[in-house]
């Protein structure tokens, strides 16, 4: 069953196409790794799946509400998909626990003791119990993209979307966020994730989508995309993020 | 110099009256304090408000803010505060100009108050928009994405930083509105500068006059500086500095 079904999108930024006719699909209970070279679009393409970037051409539906649809009520939509960004983006003059509770209170409606119980677990889950009363300006980059997971998961997303969570870490907190995503992918969450991770691709993914340009160059099995990518632009990439 | 000095001036009494030369003072002190502080209040709700608009997604909305800006920024203050009390009332319809010209209680007071707050809300919008213009798009995008509204996305995560990254620049702006309601003795508010030209008049002591007159905004400018502070140090963020990009 198609969780996220993005059809023949394409996205200007002005004059400059930065998606051209992408479409794909992700299932309920797969977990997606988009990859590429800088500038390809990746970004931009699961931002659209939020809305956080309009499209000009196509169609995407996500747990079949129509996301570009006028009607759709888009904070509603957004509070279903979880998203954790490159930069954490975490609210810095909030404590951890604050970051985590605030959705649950202000979108969901939750009352704030049940919200913060609620985010004492996951903290707990991501392995920072002790830290909750801290301000993200207080925590290591790794420790605050774990927040950053946490509060996503607090809105108890139905599909969750990572735009290079590792990528601004040093290499040695990398595994601590990957961990938690793998964890998370095994429990069979709905995952569309930008990374060049391929560790990552190789353990968990169930497809591997490659961009390039601002279209989707292959979209593969993961193990026919690392058996042999049919583009000579993946092959090159692949060579390229594995031998160093 | 054979300037006869006199500091008892300010327990004399007035000439025909029986207030002194101090109660005149402290008259003026409450009038320049009354005006600072309630035209502080119009600036930052209409600076905070403005100074956000500017940054919506909306161009119409932001063509609007940056208009209110120019308006109020170009021109100086001691004209804005004539056309508010000359022209302005001009302009309103015919009987509520008359109730203004003749009836409104206060009215010198309001006008001044309106006109320094209008003035100055212009400059803390314009510090507001560059303090939002300064956190990364991330932080607006991540709001949004958790399923906040616009409005609340501006509620929770971009105004409580932008507040704080413009403490500095408020601080002058605080320190400047009691320096500013000088201005209102043009149009005839009985505010410091007003009675101490009085007081200078009067008595002939101009030196003292004046002396205690600075004494007193200064002191005002140094408390506003340090509320200020006291501000900035409670509402600091714990490693925010150190992790600043
Ligand atoms: N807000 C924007 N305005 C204009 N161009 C943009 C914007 N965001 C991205 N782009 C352009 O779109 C292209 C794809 O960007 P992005 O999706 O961020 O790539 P990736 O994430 O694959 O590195 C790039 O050429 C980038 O310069
Ligand atoms: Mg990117």
């Amino acid at each position: 069953m198609a969780m996220i079904e993005i059809k023949s999108i394409s996205k200007w930024f002005g004059q400059f196409q930065a998606l051209k006719e992408c479409t794909t699909q992700v299932d309920k209970g797969e977990v997606v790794v988009v990859c590429g070279p800088s500038g390809s679009g990746k970004s931009t393409l699961i931002k659209c799946v939020n809305a956080l970037e309009p499209i000009q051409q196509g169609e995407i539906i996500v747990d079949g509400i129509r996301v570009n649809d006028p009607k759709t009520d888009l904070p509603k939509l957004r509070s279903l998909v979880g998203m954790v960004f490159q930069h954490f983006e975490l609210f810095p003059h909030m404590t951890v626990l604050d970051n985590v509770s605030l959705g649950q209170v202000k979108v969901l409606g939750r009352k704030p003791d049940e919200a913060a119980e609620n985010s004492k677990k996951l903290l707990h889950r991501v392995g920072l119990s002790h830290h909750a009363h801290k301000h993200p300006g207080q925590l290591s980059g790794g420790q605050q993209q774990r927040v950053a997971i946490a509060r996503a998961l607090a809105m108890n997303p139905i599909c969750m979307l990572f735009d290079e969570p590792t990528s601004a870490l040093d290499p040695e907190m990398i595994n601590e966020v990957l961990d938690v995503m793998v964890e998370l992918a095994q429990e069979g969450m709905t995952m569309m994730v930008v990374t060049h991770e391929m560790g990552f691709a190789k353990k968990v993914a169930h497809r591997v989508i490659f961009m390039d340009a601002g279209a989707i160059v292959e979209d593969d099995k993961k193990e026919e995309f690392f058996g042999s990518p049919r583009s000579e632009r993946a092959q090159q990439f692949l060579s390229k993020i594995l031998h160093h | 110099m054979n300037y006869h000095w006199n500091w008892g001036i300010f327990f004399e009494q007035i000439k025909g009256g029986d207030e002194t030369y101090l109660d005149w003072l402290i008259t003026g002190f409450g009038w320049t304090v009354s005006v600072s502080l309630s035209a502080w209040v119009i600036a930052l709700l209409l600076g905070f408000l403005v100074g956000t608009i500017r940054t919506a997604p909306s161009p119409w909305l932001v063509r609007l803010g940056t208009a209110y800006v120019e308006l109020f920024r170009n021109v100086p203050l001691l004209v804005q505060m004539f056309l508010w009390f000359f022209v302005v009332p001009e302009l309103l319809p015919r009987d509520l100009a008359l109730w203004v010209k003749q009836d409104m209680p206060a009215k010198e007071f309001i006008t001044a108050t309106v006109c320094l707050g209008l003035f100055t809300s212009a400059r803390i919008a314009e510090q507001v928009r560059a303090g939002i213009g300064s956190l990364p798009r991330g932080q607006s995008m991540a709001g949004l994405a958790m399923g906040f509204t616009l409005a609340q996305t501006y509620r929770y995560v971009i105004l409580p930083m932008a507040f704080r990254i413009v403490i500095p620049p408020l601080t002058s702006e605080f320190m400047n509105i009691f320096k500013n309601s000088s201005v209102a003795f043009a149009i005839g508010v009985l505010e410091l500068t007003f009675q101490a030209r009085q007081m200078q008049e009067d008595s002939e002591q101009g030196i003292e006059t004046y002396l205690a007159v600075t004494v007193l905004y200064f002191a005002c400018a140094f408390i506003a500086n340090r509320v200020m502070a006291f501000i900035e140090k409670r509402t600091q963020v714990p490693g925010y500095i150190t992790s600043a990009k």
